[in-house]
C-alpha cells in the first residue's frame, strides 16, 4: 500500500513500453522513487531525464534482457539487492507479434511466449518473497483483453495473455490475506509503439489516460482493470457468445 | 495508411509514415529515404505541414521532458510534446508558456517551425523569442545545437523555417511565472475599427493579452464593429487547484457537416448574435486558462463543421500606417458575402521576430476563415492578395493554401537567404508551391 507520509517506491519491468512509461510519469509527479528495468540503455536514460524533470525523488535504471525467464530472474534479483521495500511492482514487458508469421516461425512463437509468459512469471515469482515479507504492496501485471478469448486474428498473442490472466487470478486468490494485492490490467487498443503499425481507429486509447486509470486501480487495490472501461462490456459479450457463432467471426 | 492532413483538410503526398517514439529512431529512418518532412499535430491550415513525397516523420509521440528548473522556469523537452501536455505539467506548478496560440494542440516543434504568436505579441514577441536552445537533426546524420548565439544563422532559419531545415528534436524554452490559473478578462463591445485602434493602444501598457473579434459581415456605419478582449493572469490564486477545477468536457464534431450549413445568411446571423449577446459596453470576468486561450479546443474536429470542402484561412499583416487598406479589405469581404465566423484582429508590437521567415512584424494582423468554395474563394483571395501585395504586407504560411510565389517572395525578402539553410532532403507542398519562379 502507498503510505501517505513517504514517497512511494515503484519498480517497472519493461519500462519503455508506452503505457508503463506513462504510469511512471504519473508516479514521478507524485515524487516517487522509481526503478526502471528495460533492455535499451539509451531509452532508459531518456526516460530517466523525463521522470527526474517531472519530480521523481529518485530514478534508478537497470539494463536487462527480459526476453527469457533466466534474464528476468537475474534482473529481479538485482533489483531486490537495490531496494529495501516496494510499494508497486508493474510488469509490462511484452510483444504483440503477427499471427500469420508466428504460425510459420517456431522460433518467433517460442520467443513470444518467453517474453509474454515466462519472463513475467519469473519476475513475479522472484519478487514474491519480498512482497510477502513486507506484507504490503501491489503487484500489477499487464495482460490484455486479447487473453479473454482467442480470436482468429491474434490468438497466439491472446494465448500468451490468457496465461498471464490465469496466473494473476490464481495468485490473487492465494495472496488474499497476505496484504499483497495482485492487479490484472487488461488494456484494449492503446496508441503506443506496440500498435503503431495498426490503423488508429476510434477505439484506440491515449496512453496517458490509460495510465491514469492504472494508477487509480493500483491505489484502490482493484482486482481486474479493463481499460478503457468499455472493454469490460465488449469482452463480456465476446466471452459469452456461443462457440458456434464465435467461430464464424473472423476478427 | 491515411495520408497526413492539415487543419483545412488538405492532404500530404508522402508514400510512407514513420511514427517517432525515440530520438534515435530518426537517424535510422533518415538513411532509408530521400525526401522527408516532420509532421506534428497538423494544425497548420494549408499545405505548409504536408510532405510532397517521401516519408512523413510523425513527431507527436516524441514528447518526453529533458529537464525542468522550477526556480527559473527553464524547461527542455522533445519536439513532439504538445502545449496541452506541457500545460498539464507546468500550470499546477505556477508556470505558463510565454506565447500561446489559439489552440493547445500544437507541438513545440511546430510552434518553432511556424514561429507562432499569441494575444501578447505586443509584450513578448513570438514563440521563437523564448527558445534558448534547440537541437536540429539534418538528413546527413549531423546533430546541430543552435541558439540565438550559437549557429545563429541556422537558428534564425529554423525558427519560422516551416520544418525545412531538418528535424527539430528538442528545444529549451523559458516559461513565465503565474500566480493563478485564472485570467482576469474584460470584453468590450466596439463600434468600429477606430474604436479598436484606440483600445489596442490604450491596452498595450497594462494588459498582457489583447485581440478583437470583428463582425466582418457588418457594412456601412457598422463596419468593423466587434468585441475586444483583453486579459491578465490573475495576481493571486492557487494554480494547481484552479487548473484541476477547469471543466474537462469536450464535444466532438463526429462527421463533416453538409456544405450548405454555412451560407451568407447563417454566417450573418451568427455574427449578429455573437455581437449582440453582450449588452453592456464592458464586461469583466475571471476565466480559466482553457476558456480564455483555447475556446475552440472544447470542440474536437471543429474543422469538420466546414464540410467536405474544408476551410481556408487567410491571415495577413499590414504595417500600422495601412489602416485605409484594412478598411478596404473589410469592405471587400462584407460585399463578397463569403464572411467568416472567426475574423480576429490584433495589433503586433515592435518586438523583432527571430526567424528569417517569421510572419509577425509590427502592424495589424487580421485572420479570416472561409469555407472552401473553390473558384469563388480563389477570386476573393486574389482580390485580397492584390491589396496585401501593393501595401507591402504579407501572409502567414501556416494559414495559407494558395498564395502566389510572387506574394510570398515579396513578403519574405529573406527567402533566398533562408533557402541556403534548407536541408537538401526536406521539402513540403507549400515550399514547392511558393519557391517557384
Amino acid at each position: 500500500m502507498v503510505e501517505a507520509h513517504k514517497d512511494p517506491v515503484v519498480a517497472i519491468f519493461g519500462a519503455s513500453s508506452g503505457m508503463a512509461f506513462a504510469v511512471a510519469q504519473i508516479y514521478a509527479q507524485k515524487h516517487a522513487r522509481l526503478f526502471l528495468i528495460a533492455r535499451d540503455k539509451q531509452k532508459l536514460s531518456q526516460m530517466e531525464r523525463d521522470l527526474r524533470a517531472r519530480g521523481a525523488s529518485e530514478v534508478q535504471t537497470l539494463v536487462a534482457d527480459l526476453g527469457s525467464a533466466s534474464g528476468a530472474r537475474a534482473a529481479t534479483e538485482l533489483l531486490r539487492q537495490r531496494v529495501p521495500e516496494l510499494d508497486v511492482v508493474l510488469i509490462a514487458s511484452g510483444v504483440l507479434g503477427d499471427t500469420d508469421q508466428l504460425l510459420n516461425d517456431a522460433q518467433a512463437c517460442e520467443q513470444l511466449f518467453n517474453v509474454n509468459v515466462q519472463a513475467p512469471l519469473a519476475i513475479s515469482n522472484t519478487i514474491l518473497p519480498l512482497l510477502l515479507q513486507q506484507k504490503k504492496g501491489v503487484l500489477a501485471l499487464f495482460s490484455s483483453v486479447a487473453g479473454d478469448r482467442g480470436r482468429a486474428s491474434n490468438f497466439i498473442y491472446g494465448a500468451s495473455k490468457a496465461a498471464v490472466t490465469a496466473y494473476a487470478s490464481g495468485l490473487r486468490a492465494r495472496l488474499r490475506d497476505s496484504g499483497v494485492q495482485v492487479l490484472t490490467i487488461k488494456p484494449g487498443i492503446v496508441a503506443t509503439a506496440m500498435t503503431a503499425h495498426l490503423p488508429r481507429g476510434p477505439l484506440s486509447a491515449n496512453p496517458n489516460a490509460v495510465a491514469r486509470r492504472i494508477v487509480k486501480a493500483i491505489e484502490q487495490r482493484a482486482d481486474t482493470l479493463y481499460v478503457p472501461g468499455f472493454w469490460r462490456w465488449v469482452m463480456f459479450v465476446i466471452t459469452h457468445l456461443p462457440e458456434f457463432i464465435f467461430k464464424r467471426l473472423r476478427f | 495508411m491515411n495520408p497526413t492532413q492539415s487543419w483545412g483538410g488538405m492532404q500530404g503526398h508522402e508514400s510512407r509514415q514513420e511514427p517517432i517514439f525515440w530520438q534515435q529512431d530518426i537517424h535510422a529512418i533518415l538513411k532509408r529515404d530521400q525526401r522527408f518532412l516532420a509532421y506534428g499535430l497538423g494544425r497548420s491550415y494549408g499545405d505548409s505541414c504536408l510532405p510532397s513525397e517521401g516519408t512523413a516523420l510523425l513527431l507527436s509521440p516524441l514528447n518526453k521532458l529533458r529537464s525542468f528548473d522550477e526556480k527559473t522556469g527553464l524547461i527542455s523537452a522533445e519536439a513532439g510534446l504538445s502545449l496541452a501536455e506541457l500545460l498539464d505539467f507546468i500550470v499546477p506548478l505556477g508556470w505558463f508558456v510565454p506565447v500561446s496560440p489559439g489552440t493547445k494542440y500544437v507541438t513545440l516543434g511546430g510552434a518553432i517551425a511556424n514561429d507562432i504568436h499569441g494575444k501578447n505579441h505586443h509584450k513578448r514577441g513570438t514563440f521563437g523569442c523564448h527558445i534558448t536552445e534547440m537541437e536540429l537533426l539534418r538528413s546527413n546524420g549531423e546533430t546541430i545545437l543552435c541558439s540565438p548565439t550559437r549557429e545563429k544563422e541556422l537558428f534564425a532559419a529554423t525558427v519560422g523555417g516551416l520544418g525545412l531545415t531538418g528535424v527539430i528534436t528538442w528545444c529549451t524554452l523559458q516559461l513565465i511565472p503565474i500566480q493563478s490559473a485564472l485570467v482576469d478578462s474584460e470584453t468590450i463591445k466596439t463600434t468600429g475599427l477606430d474604436d479598436f485602434f484606440a483600445l489596442e493602444d490604450a491596452s498595450a501598457q497594462d494588459w498582457e493579452y489583447s485581440m478583437s473579434w470583428i463582425d466582418c459581415m457588418a457594412q456601412g456605419s457598422r463596419r468593423g464593429r466587434g468585441i475586444f478582449y483583453r486579459g491578465n493572469h490573475a495576481q493571486t490564486g492557487r494554480p494547481a487547484e484552479e487548473y484541476a477545477a477547469q471543466a474537462k468536457w469536450k464535444v466532438s464534431v463526429p462527421i463533416q457537416a453538409p456544405s450548405w450549413v454555412l451560407n451568407k445568411w447563417s454566417i450573418r446571423a451568427f455574427n449578429e448574435v455573437y455581437y449582440q449577446q453582450q449588452q453592456s459596453r464592458v464586461k469583466k470576468g475571471r476565466m480559466p486558462i482553457d476558456s480564455f486561450f483555447y475556446p475552440l479546443d472544447k470542440i474536437l474536429h471543429w474543422n469538420r463543421f466546414y464540410g467536405q470542402r474544408g476551410l481556408l484561412q487567410y491571415q495577413f499583416v499590414l504595417s500600422l500606417d495601412r489602416r485605409q487598406e484594412l478598411n478596404q479589405i473589410f469592405d471587400i469581404i462584407a460585399k463578397s458575402g463569403m464572411g467568416s465566423f472567426l475574423a480576429v484582429l490584433k495589433k503586433f508590437g515592435d518586438i523583432r521576430s527571430p526567424g528569417m521567415l517569421s510572419f509577425p512584424r509590427e502592424g495589424y494582423t487580421l485572420t479570416l476563415d472561409f469555407q472552401n468554395q473553390g473558384q469563388k474563394s480563389q477570386s476573393l483571395f486574389r482580390q485580397l492578395d492584390a491589396i496585401v501585395l501593393s501595401a507591402g504586407g504579407r501572409l502567414y504560411p501556416a494559414k495559407d493554401a494558395m498564395m502566389s510565389p510572387e506574394l510570398f517572395q515579396n513578403g519574405y525578402p529573406l527567402w533566398r537567404e533562408f533557402s541556403r539553410y534548407i536541408d537538401p532532403k526536406f521539402t513540403s507542398l507549400f515550399w514547392n508551391r511558393v519557391s517557384r519562379g
